[in-house]
């Protein structure tokens, strides 16, 4: 049975220097995707040649005040052999921008819709590049680390925190003009700050 | 307990008849006159919960089905950002509400696979640990099946199992204090050790539902009805399957042997003896029997565990459940008020939270939905930066728009039913 590290070389001979060394931690082997406008074809080899048959999750981090500010994180899965590897790839804030996958797996179609909606990246190619969680029209992208945990007044209407919620003066509720939920939630970590 | 055989006799010749059925799709596109789209939900009966489809249909016929989700949306993985690693336990609890046993289990397992803790775990706790996730998927299950058969038309189902349910209901509230929420688990164990009494409360459980189970399947598995409505209704052919990131009972529904539990053994999967079900074509009756025998395995499964939980039902070798280690989790509370040592750490694991080392860890578990998966990028301390939740719920409803086009409105029902989704998982 092939280990993750074995597959995870198999690719870097094929991609040679596109990919960093693999880094082992916890059994899990990670590779990183060097040119981010090459993941879809790294994906696909991993797919065809190596038996990755499918893509477990893709999920996203902002690596807020150091550049590439994005990381996309793919965990691939084979069904055949059993075998987890993660593929990374990291994009600066100016292009936010990467290939999508979702011509590899299928299932990919959500969850870059979901990394979208949350973090702003953008997925090249990808057929229907709306938000999924959010609705239509929301002006944030939420899990960016600027984004405060109590959520942001918008000039907007009809959109979030416009008006005092029926609940008005409960600890969890921000009214416009009042002070904000960062000061009232000592618990938040505000990276403004 | 003897495998009751109930597969229909030939398997190929039902997958030709279900593929030539949606071949004749292209022929509909012909005849079609205005097509007249309808919104169904976000509070819709069969979409147990807040989802909502577009569907685009040609008669009865569904041509183009859009999925909207995220109406409870909450937040969790910022949510996550911002507290300590136990902290966040209650949270996961909301995720799949019909199983919150087996949410707190994968969660902890996640943050010890991070730590590098999930070996040293006590053997009680891990068994304790596979109980709990097996009670759930019981309770999961019967909860799926019950909403899956009265979507159909068949009430009476709904209110056997649910009569089941309530017995769980109970042995969650002795074991944690909670009926629905339970917070059990802890990074590094759990809250408390079983009560007296509770291993024997669940072998008696497990004797009534095995009745009740074979009572539910008499009801539906020969119902003329219930068959009709599920045979060769939303097929799922095994690479499309695959390619959708299809987990779970859906996944094995279409004849893929994936499960977490055997494929990569956590806790102590490895030792226990238990089959896993797949279907043969992928259908909503194959996803139902599917379903019908995971219950009965997990019930296999827990009579082994009941018969060989270290220290015994009533645990009197005093066996521990969690990690004896103050960095971890809490010292004994008369410790704390009369040691400086344990008051420390006590403090610091309030105030800061375990501490888990920089890197990054996905761990994913079998629940009873699907592959429940969270990635945590840790960089020290004890938050974690980012944390991922793979929802089965969210990944499996991806593949409805290219499963519905081409069954009848009626279908959506059948089809939602025996996917057994649960929206807060999906929205987190």
């Amino acid at each position: 049975m092939a280990t993750p590290l074995e597959l995870a070389n198999l690719l870097r001979e094929k991609f040679g220097d596109g990919l960093s060394a693999p880094l082992e931690f916890r059994g899990e082997a990670t590779l990183t995707v060097l040119d981010p406008s090459r993941i879809a074809e790294v994906c696909q080899h991993a797919k065809s040649s190596l038996g990755f048959d499918m893509l477990v999750d893709l999920s996203s981090v902002d690596n807020y005040g150091e550049d590439p500010r994005w990381t996309v994180v793919y965990e691939l899965y084979g069904t055949g052999h059993h075998v987890h590897l993660r593929l990374k790839t990291s994009v600066s804030e100016e292009i936010s921008e990467v290939p999508t996958v979702s011509g590899v797996w299928r299932t990919a179609d959500w969850h870059e819709r979901e990394a979208y909606d949350m973090m702003g990246i953008r997925f090249s190619g990808h057929p229907d590049l709306r938000r999924i969680l959010m609705w239509e029209g929301y002006p944030y992208f939420p899990l960016r680390k600027d984004f405060p945990l109590a959520g942001k007044p918008t000039e907007l209407p009809d959109i979030a925190f416009t008006r005092p919620a029926p609940l008005e003066g409960g600890p969890f509720v921000t009214v416009p003009g009042g002070k904000d939920a960062i000061a009232r939630e000592p618990r938040v970590r505000n990276p403004a700050e | 307990m003897a495998t009751q055989t109930i597969e229909f006799k030939d398997p190929a010749a039902r997958a030709s008849q279900a593929v030539a059925a949606s071949a004749s799709e292209d022929e509909l596109q012909d005849i079609q006159g205005d097509k007249l789209v309808l919104n169904m939900g976000p509070s819709h009966p069969s979409t147990h919960g807040v989802l909502r489809i577009l569907v685009e249909m040609d008669g009865e016929t569904i041509t183009k089905a859009v999925p909207d989700v995220g109406y409870l949306h909450r937040g969790d993985e910022k949510i996550a950002e911002n507290m300590t690693y136990n902290q966040f336990v209650p949270y996961t609890d909301r995720l799949d509400y019909l199983a919150p046993l087996a949410n707190n289990v994968a969660y902890v397992l996640a943050v010890e696979k991070l730590m590098g803790i999930d070996g040293a775990i006590p053997p009680r706790g891990q068994y304790l640990r596979v109980i709990c996730c097996e009670l759930a998927r019981i309770s999961a299950h019967l909860l799926g099946l019950g909403a899956f058969a009265m979507d159909v038309g068949a009430l009476t189902v709904f209110l056997h199992t649910f009569t089941e349910r309530e017995k769980i209901y109970n042995l969650c509230e002795s074991l944690t204090g909670a009926r629905f929420t339970t917070s059990y688990t802890r990074v590094g164990g759990m809250t408390r050790d079983c009560p007296p009494g509770w291993i024997s409360a669940v072998r008696k459980f497990l004797d009534e539902v095995v009745l009740n189970i074979a009572e539910s399947e008499t009801l539906l598995t020969r119902n003329r009805i219930f068959v009709d409505r599920t045979r060769d209704v939303g097929v799922i052919p095994k690479e499309l399957a695959i390619d959708y990131g299809l987990t779970g009972p859906n996944l094995r529904g279409s004849g893929v042997d994936y499960d977490v539990r055997k494929a990569n053994p956590y806790l102590v999967y490895k030792d226990l003896e238990f089959d896993i079900p797949v279907g043969s074509i992928g259908d909503s009756y194959d996803r139902y029997l599917v379903r019908m025998e995971e219950m009965r395995q997990s019930v296999r499964i827990l009579h082994q565990c009941l018969d060989r939980i270290p220290g015994g039902p009533d645990n009197a070798g005093r066996e521990p459940v969690s990690i004896q280690d103050g960095k971890i989790t809490l010292p004994p509370k008369s410790k704390v008020l009369s040691s400086m040592e344990e008051l420390i750490h006590q403090f610091m694991i309030v105030t800061q939270g375990v501490n888990a080392p920089p890197g990054e860890v996905y761990f994913g578990a079998e629940n009873p939905k699907g592959e429940l998966g969270f990635y945590i990028h840790s960089r020290g301390g004890g938050t974690p930066y980012r944390l991922k939740i793979r929802a089965p719920s969210f990944v499996n409803l991806g593949i409805l728009p290219a499963v519905l086009p081409g069954h009848l409105m009626s279908d959506i029902v059948s089809i939602l039913g025996s996917f057994d989704f649960v929206m807060g998982e999906c929205d987190r």
